[in-house]
């Protein structure tokens, strides 16, 4: 059994390598209740990896995570998911040949098998939750489209929507403002702090100025290891962390 | 897509109205009952197309070898029926009586183990579902389970209906062989060959067809239908937002299959005997061609396309029976290439439109010409 202890997520000691590569090597790394990470690194630094190594996508080679003291290595995705852990992909993965509403309906959790999912009833409890997030994700008025007519913006509003519905302890969010114009960003960032208030959160994140905004603590990957971790400043003023994104 | 299909649920139904006015009284008052029993014919392969429809059209999962299950729930129902026409009294000149003829040859003296349940009539009844339904049990879930999918899984299928070909071709003492199992005659006593027959067999096909029709309707209507278009779009998502995605591919494939297999069952019935020929890789890839002609997220759109195409059949190979399958092959590629929704696809993006705009619905148009463009954020 893990340790009782206040960390949400444990991550230790973890390695996984794809024929001979280590994309992550022997990482640590800690979250706690309500705690706002963002990690940071080059590119290849195996941030990516590490979310996929949490949410079951990939399994770890060595080492061992747990989600609120229970060991999660060996769990399949969606178990992870009813545990409560939310993931946000890179590109914005949304079910394109359903509109808004339903997009969000079938994240709504319960319903979750076949039975329940063939038996399904709307209520008005569901109806209820659906508008109103999808208020919140700016796309009240569109709830009847086609979710893939929905421009780039909107389509990463809405996966952030289907995970707010999901309502997960621990949210990880894998580039969220990438591709999004100047306004779209602005936007969405109020939309985060939105919705990491009262749950842990893990953003991998390459635009500085959003980070700054953000983060309660940063973790700097390299080659697979931590390489800092500490407060934005702390981060900004280590010299390490300058030669990895500016030595060469 | 679902937006339209929405949309177009009123329209299906009406659909559904109009079909089953033509099967139930227009073709049975104007065909005569050979011309009547080859539409019943056709439509036992309609519910192969139907469940591709849920399987194939909604959920993306391509499967070569549906012939299969047609084929297991066709020999199920041919079992009980050979059994019962090689009764004692039937077969006292072979040299084993009460046994199948075709046993009697391959000197076999004793019935096989697994043909004593298809004495009776219900076990045989329960069995044309359950055999077939267990076999795409078993394979969803040795596939699904393991994530293999696309083209891997196609493959996979169209081995199996090759193997299960040779199979029954191999082991004719218990099969029938190549010839099949043929000269079946009642069903409990009564003679499923004369022509009264075979007007009320068509139309228990009839029944048999529009509850799997509406079956397949209200599956795909649920939230499950929904789950399956997003598993088609993307696989992964859906396993994030905590949907064990093979459960759901089990499910549905079982459920393709099963509708199957009562088509096979029909099929015997009606055509009066089951062979390989139903089984194996050539008829399992036809059936696909029916459902994608008629549009393969429609299911009217299956049952139409295979009637149509199956009529082609009939007409062309009669006159031209050396370039059927180039026509068929043609067929195919062009539906691919020019109208991948099908007929159905162009009944409702095509024919409805210019309908609405022939009879006045002007507001209508323009009301579709204003859709709400993809709005700026901002």
């Amino acid at each position: 059994m893990p340790n009782n202890t206040d960390f949400v997520l444990a991550v230790e000691g973890v390695s996984v390598s794809f024929d001979g590569f280590k994309a992550v090597n022997d990482l640590s790394l800690y979250i706690d209740k309500g705690e706002l990470r963002v990690i940071i690194g080059p590119n290849g630094a195996g941030k990516t990896t590490v979310l996929d190594l949490i949410c079951g996508r990939t399994r770890a080679t060595e080492g061992a995570i747990s989600f609120k003291n229970q060991y999660i290595g060996g769990l399949k995705e969606h178990e992870i998911v009813k545990l409560g852990i939310g993931r946000k992909f890179q590109t914005p993965s949304i079910y394109e040949d359903l509109t808004v509403f339903e997009n969000l309906e079938i994240s709504f959790p319960r319903g979750r098998n076949v039975t329940g999912a063939l038996f399904w009833k709307r209520s008005e409890e569901i109806i209820a939750r659906v508008q109103e997030v999808a208020r919140m994700i700016f796309l009240g008025d569109h709830i009847d489209r086609l979710a893939e007519t929905l421009s780039h913006g909107q389509k990463q509003w809405l996966e952030i929507g289907m995970l707010l519905i999901q309502d997960p302890e621990l949210l990880m969010l894998d580039e969220p403002v990438a591709g999004m114009s100047v306004s779209e960003r602005r936007k969405t960032a109020e939309l985060l702090k939105e919705i990491i208030k009262n749950r842990s959160v893990i953003v991998i994140e390459h635009d500085m100025k959003f980070v700054e905004s953000i983060a309660h603590r940063v973790t700097v990957l390299h080659q697979g290891k931590v390489l800092a971790e500490g407060s934005m400043e702390a981060i900004q003023a280590n010299p390490k962390v300058q030669e990895v994104y500016l030595g060469h | 897509m679902s937006q339209s299909l929405t949309k177009n649920r009123n329209i299906e139904l009406i659909g559904f109205a109009i079909l089953a006015v033509l099967l139930v009284v227009v073709l049975p008052l104007s065909l005569d009952i050979f011309r009547l029993n080859l539409i019943g014919k056709y439509l036992t392969y309609a519910f192969v197309a139907v469940g591709l429809v849920a399987c194939w059209g909604y959920t993306g999962i391509l499967s070569l070898g549906q012939g299969v299950f047609f084929g297991l729930g066709g020999y199920c129902m041919a079992m009980f029926l050979k059994l019962e026409a090689s009764s004692v009294a039937n077969t006292k000149i072979q040299s084993t009586p009460g046994i199948p003829d075709f046993m009697d040859w391959n000197q076999l003296t004793e019935l096989p183990f697994f043909w004593v349940p298809f004495k009776s009539l219900p076990l045989a009844l329960i069995a044309v579902i359950l055999v077939p339904s267990l076999a795409a049990f078993i394979l969803g879930v040795a596939m699904f389970k393991r994530r293999v999918g696309g083209v891997y899984f196609a493959i996979i299928t169209q081995a199996l209906a090759a193997v299960l070909t040779i199979l029954i071709i191999g082991r004719q003492g218990y099969t029938g062989g190549i010839n099949g199992i043929t000269d079946l005659r009642t069903l409990l006593g009564w003679d499923i060959r004369t022509d009264h027959a075979k007007y009320i067999l068509y139309f228990v096909c009839c029944a048999a067809l529009f509850g799997s029709m509406f079956l397949v309707r209200f599956v795909l209507a649920s939230k499950l239908g929904r789950i399956l278009v997003a598993v088609r779009d993307t696989e992964e998502r859906v396993r994030f937002s905590g949907y064990d995605v093979a459960n759901f591919k089990v499910f549905v494939f079982c459920l393709a299959s099963a509708i199957a297999a009562i088509g096979g069952a029909m099929f015997t019935l009606q055509v009066g005997f089951m062979s390989p020929s139903f089984v194996g890789i050539v008829p399992s890839i036809e059936m696909v061609i029916f459902c994608a002609v008629g549009g393969r997220q429609s299911i009217i759109g299956a049952v139409v396309g295979t009637l149509l195409v199956n009529w082609g059949k009939t007409l062309f190979s009669e006159s031209f029976p050396e370039l059927w399958l180039f026509f068929m092959g043609g067929l195919f590629i062009a539906v691919v290439l020019l109208f991948p929704r099908g007929l159905a696809g162009l009944v409702t993006d095509q024919l409805l439109p210019w309908i609405g705009r022939l009879s006045g619905g002007r507001r209508q148009v323009a009301a579709a010409g204003s859709a709400p463009a993809p709005a700026p954020a901002e």
